[in-house]
């Protein structure tokens, strides 16, 4: 696909709402359109994470290798969400596995490439950092919840 | 018109018992005498197990059938355990039904959005019985759902059911899952964002785990509900159910009485407080 249609889905996607034009156009640089059939693996545990994903179709299912019970998902993430967050701290490996549930369709970026440029340019690297905070805070505060097991007999 | 005293328990017997997931039953109650008492959406009764004790249980029938008294219980304590134990035919009291409902009348015209977790969804069964059965007094209808597992998701033939229907969107999630479930995972609090309704003219009904409401609640602000749109149902240690005996006092309020349905702008000084 051409640049200026991956520009025009990116500014599109929910994770990158509000990103101004110039910002975007750099962030483009490291972005390429990606598809995963189900049953696909975005990543797996232990790999080095040097992509992450924005979601534009599909659920990803988020697993650990459980001994004796096999795959846990533990979270699934849908269309405008992000799959991905190791990328940002070294030493940038996934801990996880990320696995498509059904086809998936996200735009891939280099983790390598966005790091380098937020290096070179801390208001971009600013920018990103607002965007993956939350996330990063939002899934902590999910996982705490998950950990009481209110659902639970003791919940 | 017989009167009867709220604090003697009528005799009822089980007309039908069925297991609704792991140490839940649903349990069909028919009354000795009588036809069953009509109540509103998120009442409850208190039901005795006799020479064991008694609980205070949310009705989760639809309230426009007279024919039966539905409640879905949980064993964990011996009345609870002996309640969801009685097959048909045995014998059971009934006192009720109490307590403040749903606000159904202030939820016409505007978008509901039902808010449901674990066990939580049977005192919800019966608003959302109203909503269908009146469907056009309604704007958009969303009912987000949240279990422990797939195998722990209640009412489950109803849900699959309701959800064939164009004119409600349901959302079921899991807290995890092993094997084939192509489902949600994650708390139910991550289906709010994603859910079509128009914030400044929803009604939020919320139930299940206080943990659980409170995180809701905090989503509901963030899409821009407010807080005096939010009901929530209040679980306290319920006994004499007429506001006498102050078992289930929560600051001012008493749950048996005043809820255990509250707006919650009536009670945010009072959630989560530690020494209530």
């Amino acid at each position: 696909m051409e640049a200026h249609g991956l520009d025009r889905i990116l500014r599109e996607h929910r994770f990158f709402a509000g990103l101004d034009e110039e910002s975007c156009g750099v962030v483009c640089g490291c972005a390429k359109n990606v598809r995963f059939e189900a049953g696909e693996y975005l990543f797996r545990a232990g790999e080095p994470a040097d992509q992450f994903y924005l979601l534009r179709h599909g659920r990803v299912a988020l697993e650990v290798a459980a001994p004796g019970r096999g795959a846990v998902t533990f979270q699934t993430v849908g269309e405008g969400e992000i799959v991905g967050v190791s990328w940002l701290i070294p030493p940038y490996r996934w801990t996880y596995d990320a696995k498509a549930v059904e086809l998936v369709r996200a735009i891939a970026m280099d983790a390598a490439c966005l790091r380098r440029k937020c290096e070179a340019d801390h208001d971009l690297g600013y920018e990103m950092m607002k965007r993956f905070v939350p996330v990063l805070v939002d899934r902590l505060q999910n996982t705490r919840l998950q950990i009481l097991d209110v659902y639970g007999p003791n919940g | 018109m017989t009167i009867f005293d709220p604090m003697l328990p009528r005799i009822a017997r089980t007309r039908r018992r069925r297991r609704d997931g792991p140490a839940v039953w649903t349990l069909d109650i028919e009354m000795a005498e009588g036809g069953p008492p009509a109540f509103a959406p998120g009442q409850f009764n208190m039901l005795t197990a006799f020479g064991v004790g008694e609980v205070p249980i949310s009705v989760s029938g639809d309230p426009a059938d007279p024919s039966r008294l539905v409640h879905t219980i949980r064993a964990v304590g011996p009345a609870s355990t002996a309640l969801a134990r009685l097959g048909p035919g045995e014998v059971l009291g009934l006192r009720g039904p109490f307590g403040v409902g749903w606000p159904m009348e202030q939820a016409v015209g505007r978008d509901v959005v039902v808010i449901a977790g674990g066990l939580g969804l049977a005192p919800l069964r019966p608003a959302l019985y109203r909503l269908l059965a009146e469907r056009e007094r309604y704007g958009s209808i969303v009912l987000l759902y949240g279990t422990r597992s797939p195998e722990e998701i209640l009412f489950r033939r109803e849900l699959e059911s309701w959800r064939r229907r164009l004119d409600i969107d349901i959302e079921v999630t899991v807290d995890h899952a092993v094997g084939d479930w192509r489902g949600h995972v994650g708390v139910v609090t991550t289906l709010i964002p994603r859910s079509a309704f128009e914030p400044s003219s929803t009604v939020a009904l919320v139930c299940g785990p206080e943990i659980m409401m409170r995180f809701a609640i905090a989503s509901l602000q963030d899409a821009g509900v407010a807080d005096d749109a939010i009901y929530l149902s209040m679980e306290r240690n319920m006994k004499c159910a007429v506001g006498l005996c102050g078992h289930c006092q929560m600051g001012p309020v008493l749950v048996c009485r005043d809820g255990p349905v509250f707006r919650y702008d009536r009670i945010r000084s009072i959630l989560g407080a530690r020494e209530i």
